[in-house]
């Protein structure tokens, strides 16, 4: 795509974004914005996965373990610390949290390949589910509630159009982020990585270090994401990290994109708004999503990126 | 009495481990001769369980439920190879489980559409609902027995096929080399066919025997899938006696972590610690198990592949 027309559309997608409150207040829908927070969550999940699978070709089916812990970070300070409540505070603890977790869980994952990794990172997560399932001081099996929003000064995160504002900051600024590292060193390493490993051991890079580093910055990333679900929803339960939304992950990745900056935002946008509009028809839509699903494997395995990338010049 | 406890923890974690077999044997094999990650192989052990649940209900006879639930669910089984799956073996292992996620949203929802949301009872034959006094002071679950004894003529029988037969020596030279079996000659897309029909009928006797004990509901393969991809990963893919020791190592590591670890724990820590650390340690124990021995043996213990 030409440099300005990439620019012209990235700011057109900008104003939308911008505008989204706005136009639902007009139109009285304001259900829209915080469902628009909700897919832009996933779509940071996505996306922080897609780094792993579709930049580095490590399939992870229990990418939801992080997207939970960093959600039960803001839950357990709120039962802990209900005086600090601030957001500046909070989230970058789940990120540090989990980009510790993930350092350690990817060191031991990370020595198996292919099949065996797919079911060693299953296993992490289920660990994380049965652990947090038992976990009674903290709601167990129900979750928890949380009294309230993390605040941030001079902000009123109670409102659903402030706390939309500033999900989507914190997105941008995250997908920015991921676009400078697919295009650094570490970003055409990895590549390199998903391509043959083997050929990039012998150019003498430590494979092992690179995949490690990835799978510390998506499990950071997938831990932000689940402290952002914990304000959006107010409300916890082990649920977030089960393998089915591991796999809900996995789908929006390949729906949107393997590999593709935007496959994330693509992914998490086309697959909830797909299940909005068929929840809407038929008590068993999941039937025609299913459907969809398999479709796009057989059809359109690249996803909706492929659907762009494949314009004739 | 704690020997008494002890050998009830034994036959129950046998019991628990040859049902886990009769669902890991399918998957492994489905695994390491196609290579294809099957996440709905468990909707193939629910459909089982539903068929048998309503035909026991219809004709009022457990053994009839079976035969023609465990032959339901093989032609089911096969006819989803055939339409689905066929086109899955040469693509990457991401877009085997994208497909089989999809198959699993589907068959669970079509399972709502034609059974509903209630559980289906699905009771013991009233011949085996009693107890057996296998020793002075154990009296055991008769059908729990049956159980057991199912299991082992099953995995007895699946080790004649494998090991004596034409069948057998065609699904080992593939699982050991798919390419290999292939330039020789044999026809792999119906011994494909023919494995999932297998498996397929297995999982619908795990489901037919679990059925009874467990719920027959919606959502019942899953959680139970899980537990037979941790079998075939520990015993090493593709390989029978790998998902036989894994899945009798799994039943009584199970079995024994729910029944010890609780009360063992008790009489270290505070209660109030061993309170929630006794249940979540018990309920990862496999997963610990399976990380363990991924850690030492990658491929798992006893890899298929030369």
């Amino acid at each position: 795509m030409a440099g300005w027309r990439r620019h012209a559309w990235l700011l057109v997608a900008l104003a939308a974004a911008l505008a989204l409150p706005k136009i639902a207040a007009i139109a009285g829908q304001d259900f829209y914005v915080s469902f628009a927070s909700r897919v832009l969550i996933w779509a940071l999940l996505a996306s922080s996965l897609n780094l792993l699978v579709g930049m580095g070709g490590m399939v992870s089916l229990g990418h939801a373990a992080f997207f939970g812990a960093g959600a039960y970070v803001v839950a357990i300070l709120s039962v802990e610390a209900p005086g600090g409540s601030s957001a500046l505070l909070v989230w970058p603890l789940a990120v540090a949290v989990n980009a510790l977790l993930a350092f350690l869980i990817g060191a031991i994952c990370l020595r198996t390949r292919g099949v065996y990794f797919i079911m060693i990172t299953l296993a992490f997560a289920q660990m994380f589910f049965y652990i947090f399932t038992s976990l009674t001081p903290y709601g167990g099996d129900d979750g928890l509630s949380l009294a309230r929003r993390l605040t941030l000064p001079g902000l009123d995160m109670a409102g659903d159009a402030t706390f939309y504002y500033v999900v989507l900051a914190i997105f941008a600024a995250c997908l920015f982020a991921l676009g400078r590292l697919k295009a650094s060193r570490f970003g055409r390493v990895l590549a390199g990585i998903k391509d043959n490993e083997a050929r990039m051991e012998s150019l003498g890079y430590a494979t092992f270090r690179f995949k490690l580093v990835a799978y510390t910055v998506a499990g950071a990333l997938a831990g932000l994401a689940g402290a952002l679900m914990a304000n959006q929803n107010g409300f916890v339960s082990p649920n977030m990290m089960s393998w089915d939304q591991s796999g809900i992950a996995l789908v929006m990745v390949i729906l949107g994109g393997l590999g593709s900056l935007w496959g994330g935002f693509a992914g998490a946008t086309a697959f909830l708004v797909l299940e909005e509009v068929l929840s809407g028809f038929s008590a068993h839509w999941q039937i025609v999503l299913g459907l969809v699903l398999l479709g796009v494997v057989f059809y359109a395995p690249l996803g909706i990126a492929g659907l762009f990338a494949r314009k004739p010049r | 009495m704690t020997w008494l406890l002890f050998l009830e923890q034994c036959l129950n974690g046998l019991q628990f481990g040859l049902m886990l077999f009769l669902l890991a044997a399918g998957l492994t094999l489905i695994f390491g001769i196609m290579d294809l990650i099957n996440l709905a192989h468990g909707s193939l052990y629910m459909v089982g369980a539903y068929l048998v649940a309503s035909i026991s209900q219809a004709t009022g006879s457990f053994t009839l439920a079976i035969v023609l639930g465990v032959a339901a669910t093989a032609a089911i089984g096969m006819a989803l190879e055939v339409a689905v799956l066929r086109g899955l073996y040469r693509r990457d292992h991401l877009s085997q489980v994208l497909a089989t996620f999809a198959l699993i949203i589907i068959i669970n929802e079509t399972t709502r559409v034609i059974w509903g949301v209630q559980p289906l009872p699905l009771n013991v034959p009233g011949a085996l609902s009693g107890s057996v006094r296998l020793f002075p002071g154990i009296d055991y679950p008769a059908f729990r027995l049956v159980i057991i004894a199912v299991g082992l003529a099953v995995a007895l029988s699946l080790y004649f096929l494998v090991a004596r037969t034409r069948l057998g020596m065609l699904v080992r030279a593939g699982a050991s080399n798919r390419e290999m079996a292939m330039v020789m000659g044999t026809d792999i897309r119906w011994l494909f066919t023919a494995v999932f029909g297998v498996g397929a009928g297995l999982c619908a006797l795990a489901g037919a025997m679990l059925g009874p004990l467990l719920a027959v509901q919606v959502g019942m393969g899953e959680n139970i899938l899980i537990l037979a991809f941790v079998t075939v990963v520990i015993g090493g893919i593709g390989s029978i006696r790998g998902a036989f020791v894994g899945a009798l190592l799994i039943g009584i590591v199970d079995t024994f972590g729910r029944a010890f670890i609780p009360t063992g724990l008790r009489a270290v820590l505070s209660p109030s610690v061993a309170d929630v650390a006794g249940p979540s340690l018990a309920s990862i124990s496999i997963y610990l198990l399976m990380v363990g021995v991924l850690f030492w043996k990658p491929q798992g213990l006893f890899p298929a592949r030369g």
